[in-house]
């Protein structure tokens, strides 16, 4: 075979992978927000309304809704699709204390596996909430599924066990009153797992080949949902793990928890920083847009600061010099992402827990009774369509080769144009 | 490209011999004993012995996941026959071990029905019906028989109501639940007409619904089915004693507060912890500045859950301790579980022993949410407990208080002797 095209046959994948790792790249959304956790595929096009029904076959679920999944008992996890499978956690049992992951054909909707675990921390948690309420995470040859009883099951795209976790096993006393949330990050050969709560709180670094510890932090003892976020260097070695907590922002080395800064500012509790370029949106005093310092001892310094941009109980997005915040009214606000300046507010209703993701150029918000509400973005925002799935969703979307993924109370949804 | 395990994509090829067999004997081309007699040997002799042993063993804190991935590897590459082995190696295993071992079977099992082969319903029968396995395995081995065998479920789950696996018995109790709910429900409008018609079930009268809920409420454990049996029943007419049903002790000693200020009482060994002198007084947490002394009083909860509030029986009060003891007469030298709920820092001892402690205050309370295990004497045995307040000012954080309750490990309450039979006048000489 001629060499340039073995050349090219090896070459290319790593550069299409390369490509794919800025935006959620067409076939995987590999953890919480996407694969680096932003929220955003800008390339993507989906469906603006589904649930029409055209026809009065009872089979047919309505325009634009490629399946419909039945699931197991409860959670409030968002999806992840990976290698051509959906990936969805759960927990049944009368003390919610039957894990499950399960694994569903992106094509057909199809289940393809499911594994079940039994928890061994603390299953206690709010009835909004649900011991399945982290959103898994991928390598894409790995899937880390973790439970607000501190188990993590890290297993195969064939749903065979690589290595097993009983985080709150170890760590009895590490659990929050209404159930922990956080999700699990993957960087590189390392998940992180943010564990802070009023009991045993620390954050971890695991071997993502053998799940065994690098490295654990203690950290405050003070009740904490939200979420790891990675912020990309110049080249992967430079990636840095930040962790969000009640007092302070802090960046570590992802592979040895070593601190290379820490910020020191109230930060929320429960909506997750996201970055963007280099910048970090951080939930402090309303929003708060950290950039790199020049100035010695300083690692970042304040960009702006505006306390109308708090969010509610879902996270901010950014792309394309705009910044998106859903808060507590709720109401959908957009501000300009240098300077923090407000731009237009659009009244969306209901709560949201879910984190809306932005796809072409479309924000899609859903809210705890499932109403999807797609905002068409521009000069000002409108509704362009609501959609109701007719039964909670709480967990934040996914989006994949031209797909959506809803993770209602009892169903998984796939949403796209083409079936 | 798809990425497999590699141990499993390692151990796949050599498996495909004992597959072999296990479809052939599926096909009825050789029985299945033959076939578990013609598995290979690396499924029945000392290496998978081994690896399930390094299963059953896994250590907390990751330290030997290299070991314990290896020995998935090997033993979830066996063939279905060996199910009831790998299932039995549950019996062993702590909480770690038991969900490797779990994940094995699930693989097992999935990959021979996807293969379009059976489980060996027979025998994984025998495994649910034999009590002396754990009853996580039973349970584990139950939801792949019923679907190896549509009829097991309806056959078994009758014999359920007392078994000691919680969740087997709670399929049970819903059986019967379902068949009351049938009994009671009202006649559909029009079906039945004329003078007298009564609006009962189609079938028969409450009096039947009312034994079959009763045959439930008998076998039940689970918080929720309690309820809707004491709802179903008091309509009916009977009256439940909820404190009685889940084995609640409601008749107390208290005496505090005890300080705790700065949270640092957990600590401090007051005098209760020495010895329980009922008719002693000590200084207590001084009151406004001045200095307090505490004795013990007596503390009955009314409460259908068996709740002691502390703020009630000595003061509202933060940065707080208080005790309480209790004696419990058990009819028999046996295993149980003192089960505590409550969002407040406790510490609980069993006949002058230790048994549970946890520090974390206002994080959340469940019943049966802290479990404390230890053996019961036959008849005396005594019951501290110590419950602390903190000095949060949120309203949400001003409960002080807890509830109790003695149980076996599947949550049936043991009935303690009463009073009277262990009088001393009743004692035959």
């Amino acid at each position: 075979m001629n060499s340039q095209v073995v050349l090219l046959r090896r070459v290319l994948p790593a550069i299409v992978a390369g490509a794919c790792l800025s935006f959620a790249c067409g076939t995987d959304w590999l953890q919480f927000r996407g694969n680096d956790g932003t929220g955003v595929a800008p390339d993507a096009n989906l469906p603006v309304a589904w649930g029409k029904k055209e026809s009065v076959d009872k089979n047919d679920l309505g325009e634009n809704i490629a399946w419909r999944a039945d699931l197991p008992g409860r959670g409030v996890s968002g999806p992840i699709v990976v290698g051509g499978k959906v990936i969805v956690t759960s927990t049944s049992g009368v003390k919610h204390d039957r894990l499950h992951v399960l694994a569903f054909d992106v094509a057909s909707g199809k289940l393809l596996w499911e594994r079940q675990f039994w928890a061994t921390g603390r299953t206690l948690c709010h009835p909004t909430s649900s011991v399945a309420a982290p959103t898994p995470a991928s390598d894409g040859e790995s899937i880390f599924a973790f439970y607000s009883s501190n188990d993590l099951v890290c297993l195969d795209l064939d749903g065979n066990l690589k290595w097993f976790r009983g985080l709150g096993y170890d760590s009895p006393t590490a659990a929050n009153d209404v159930g922990m949330a956080a999700s699990p990050l993957v960087v590189g050969k390392t998940v992180v797992v943010q564990v802070e709560n009023k009991g045993d709180s620390f954050a971890a670094g695991l071997d993502t080949a053998t799940g065994e510890t690098r490295w654990r932090l203690a950290r405050e003892q003070s009740m904490n949902w939200t979420s790891p976020a990675v912020l990309r260097g110049k080249q992967p070695a430079d990636d840095a793990v930040l962790l969000q907590s009640p007092g302070v922002l802090s960046a570590l080395r992802p592979e040895t928890g070593d601190l290379l800064w820490s910020y020191a500012t109230g930060c929320s509790i429960i909506p997750s920083l996201t970055t963007d370029k280099g910048l970090v949106y951080l939930p402090a005093s309303g929003l708060t847009a950290l950039k790199p310092s020049d100035r010695p001892g300083s690692h970042v310094e304040v960009a702006w600061s505006e306390a109308k941009l708090g969010p509610g109980s879902s996270s901010p997005v950014v792309y394309d010099g705009k910044v998106y915040v859903i808060n507590g009214a709720p109401a959908l606000t957009c501000a300009d992402a240098k300077t923090g300046k407000v731009l237009w507010r659009l009244r969306l209703s209901g709560k949201f827990w879910a984190t809306p993701v932005l796809a072409g150029d479309h924000l899609y918000c859903v809210n705890d009774q499932g109403l999807a509400q797609v905002v068409e973005l521009g000069e000002q925002g409108k509704i362009a369509a609501e959609n109701d799935f007719g039964e909670p969703v709480l967990g934040t979307p996914a989006v994949a080769d031209g797909a959506i993924y809803f993770r209602g109370d009892s169903h998984l949804f796939k949403i796209a144009s083409e079936r | 490209m798809r990425m497999q395990n590699p141990i499993i994509k390692k151990r796949r090829l050599g498996t495909i011999a004992a597959l072999l067999f296990a479809a052939a004997a599926s096909a009825g081309i050789i029985s299945q004993s033959a076939a578990a007699e013609k598995t290979p040997a690396r499924f029945s002799g000392p290496k998978f012995a081994q690896a399930l042993k390094t299963l059953r063993s896994v250590e907390p804190n990751g330290v030997d996941n290299a070991a314990a991935a290896q020995a998935w590897g090997d033993v979830a590459a066996a063939g279905a026959a060996q199910l009831p082995t790998v299932l039995a190696a549950i019996d062993e295993a702590g909480p770690l071990g038991a969900n490797w071992l779990s994940a094995a079977v699930q693989t097992i099992a999935d990959r021979q029905l996807k293969q379009g082969d059976k489980l060996p319903a027979a025998e994984l029968e025998a495994f649910v019906l034999d009590k002396q396995h754990a009853p996580r395995g039973r349970r584990l081995a139950f939801e792949w028989l019923v679907r190896a065998d549509n009829t097991a479920a309806d056959r078994l789950t009758p014999g359920f109501l007392f078994d000691p696996s919680p969740e087997l018995r709670r399929d049970a109790v819903a059986r019967l639940i379902a068949e009351g709910d049938k009994l009671v429900k009202p006649r559909t409008k029009g079906v039945h007409k004329g003078v007298g018609r009564d609006d009962r079930g189609p079938q028969e009268s409450p009096e039947v619904a009312q034994k079959v809920y009763d045959k439930a409420l008998s076998g039940a454990v689970d918080l929720d089915q309690v309820k809707k049996l004491k709802t179903e029943l008091e309509k009916l007419g009977e009256k439940v004693d909820l404190p009685l049903h889940f084995g609640f002790v409601t008749r107390w000693k208290v005496i505090g507060p005890f300080d705790n200020t700065g949270e640092k009482g957990f600590d401090v060994v007051y005098p209760p912890e020495k010895a329980i002198e009922l008719d002693a007084e000590y200084e207590g947490k001084p009151l406004e500045g001045k200095a307090r002394q505490v004795k013990w009083i007596d503390f009955e909860t009314q409460d259908d859950y068996g709740i002691v509030d502390l703020n009630a029986a000595v003061g509202k009060a933060n940065g707080v301790a208080a005790y309480a003891w209790a004696e419990f007469n058990s009819p028999s030298e046996q295993p149980a579980e003192l089960r505590l709920g409550r969002d407040n820092a406790n510490k609980m001892w069993l006949n002058g022993k230790v048994i549970h402690e946890q520090r974390v205050y206002h994080s959340g309370a469940d019943m049966d949410q802290f479990i404390g295990r230890g053996q019961l004497r036959k008849g005396k045995n005594t019951i501290l407990v110590k419950v602390l307040q903190n000095e949060q000012k949120e309203e949400w954080a001003q409960t002080w208080g807890f509830q109790l309750r003695v149980c076996d490990a599947t949550g049936v309450a043991i009935k303690p002797q009463t009073a009277a039979e262990n009088s001393p006048s009743n004692v035959k000489k």
